[in-house]
């Protein structure tokens, strides 16, 4: 039996696909087999984010349709031999998902992988619904910013009531915080939210902080997850993620501005 | 932010609002939030909503989304707080709570 885990937030624009291309990318890379889904119907970004868009034949709805079989949607990550993508339909419409058709095609997936990792929208729309309701764990993304941490306090209210182990009155979802385009010196300012004011506001356990940082565009302008950057302080970032989340004890890093020279304390700059 | 910057009051400390506004609206949001509350609420609720709407429309033309039926729990007092719109006549609002 694979495990679901749906990658979410409420917000658009947080980190949600980025996370699902890196974080799946990571366990592939650990030696799991393991499938992303992207769930976004109509604005599919997954296969670019993985660099596999021109290999896109068919997608999840013409699978949920019967159009296709999911040996012939899936698609076998270029770099990773664990790792296959089935991308959205980016023609039809976000109402062509449905909740039995979405269920098939998880029962299926879970026979042949360890782990199906679920790239939901934005919104609170069927997309994401769906998206979630088969999960039994959450990564829930948020930028240290207050409409994203409303958004995701909201996102954890329908986890808790309306997801599959909710209605089933089965034991709770189990949701995790990541704290993404993390900005310390503006922490440190005190200009932006910190991790432990998101930990208190949310009250959920913490999986990683990924600090703000230009190599997350070059990542997406080139088609590689992000995770896969070496030398990167986003990659060392996701890696510890992976880490904690297969259950090894990784001291949070990235968090801290670095120290200023005496000019730059004195008269700012370096920011 | 340099210390002068800090000198001369030139930016604001704006994290601890963020963190104090959020707190207040969340916690207001968690307590009213339907999504939320739906496991705890008694399964005759759906039923007393539609036979209430029943009723109403029996007398006035209401819609079915017009008639809202809430049910929250303060401490030790229970709260029915059922709330219909009126639309044909503007705004109006009849309301009526009962405690229990």
């Amino acid at each position: 039996m694979a495990k679901v885990i749906v990658i979410t937030s409420g917000k658009g624009g947080v980190g949600k696909t980025t996370t699902s291309a890196s974080f799946a990318s990571g366990l592939a890379l650990k030696g799991f087999k393991t499938v992303v889904v992207d769930f976004d119907i109509g604005l599919r970004n997954l296969d670019l984010i993985m660099g596999c868009e021109r290999r896109v034949v068919y997608d999840f709805v013409n699978v949920v349709q019967g159009e296709a079989t999911l040996h012939q949607a899936l698609i076998k990550d270029k770099n990773c031999d664990n790792l296959y993508i089935l991308a959205a339909s980016q023609t039809k419409d976000k109402e062509a998902l449905t909740q039995d058709g979405v269920g098939n095609v998880i029962d299926e997936l879970s026979k042949d992988f360890d782990y199906i990792v679920c790239d939901s929208p934005a919104g609170i729309e069927r997309g994401s619904f769906l998206a979630l309701y088969f999960a039994d764990e959450a990564i829930v993304v948020t930028n240290p910013e207050v409409s994203s941490v409303r958004d995701s306090d909201r996102i954890l209210g329908i986890l808790s009531s309306k997801s599959k182990r909710a209605v089933e009155g089965k034991s709770k979802i189990k949701a995790h915080l990541l704290v993404t385009r993390y900005n310390p010196e503006r922490v440190e300012n005190g200009e932006m939210l910190s991790v432990k004011d998101i930990e208190d506001i949310l009250r959920i356990p913490l999986i990683g902080v990924i600090p703000e940082s230009t190599d997350v565009l070059q990542a997406s302008n080139t088609g590689v997850p992000a995770i896969n950057l070496k030398e990167t302080i986003v990659s060392e970032a996701y890696w510890d993620v992976i880490g904690r989340f297969l259950g090894e004890d990784k001291e949070l890093r990235f968090v801290n501005a670095p120290r200023k020279g005496f000019f730059q304390r004195i008269f700012g700059g370096g920011n | 932010m340099s210390l002068l910057d800090m000198f001369f009051g030139r930016k604001k400390i704006s994290a601890s609002v963020a963190k104090e506004r959020l707190q207040i609206i969340l916690a207001h949001e968690r307590g009213s939030n339907a999504l939320g509350e739906i496991e705890q609420s008694p399964s005759w609720l759906p039923q007393l909503q539609q036979e209430l709407v029943d009723v109403v429309a029996k007398y006035i033309h209401i819609d079915k989304e017009a008639l809202k039926v809430h049910i929250e729990k303060r401490d030790n007092l229970e709260l029915l707080e059922i709330n219909v719109t009126l639309q044909d006549k503007g705004e109006n609002n009849v309301s009526n709570k009962k405690t229990s």
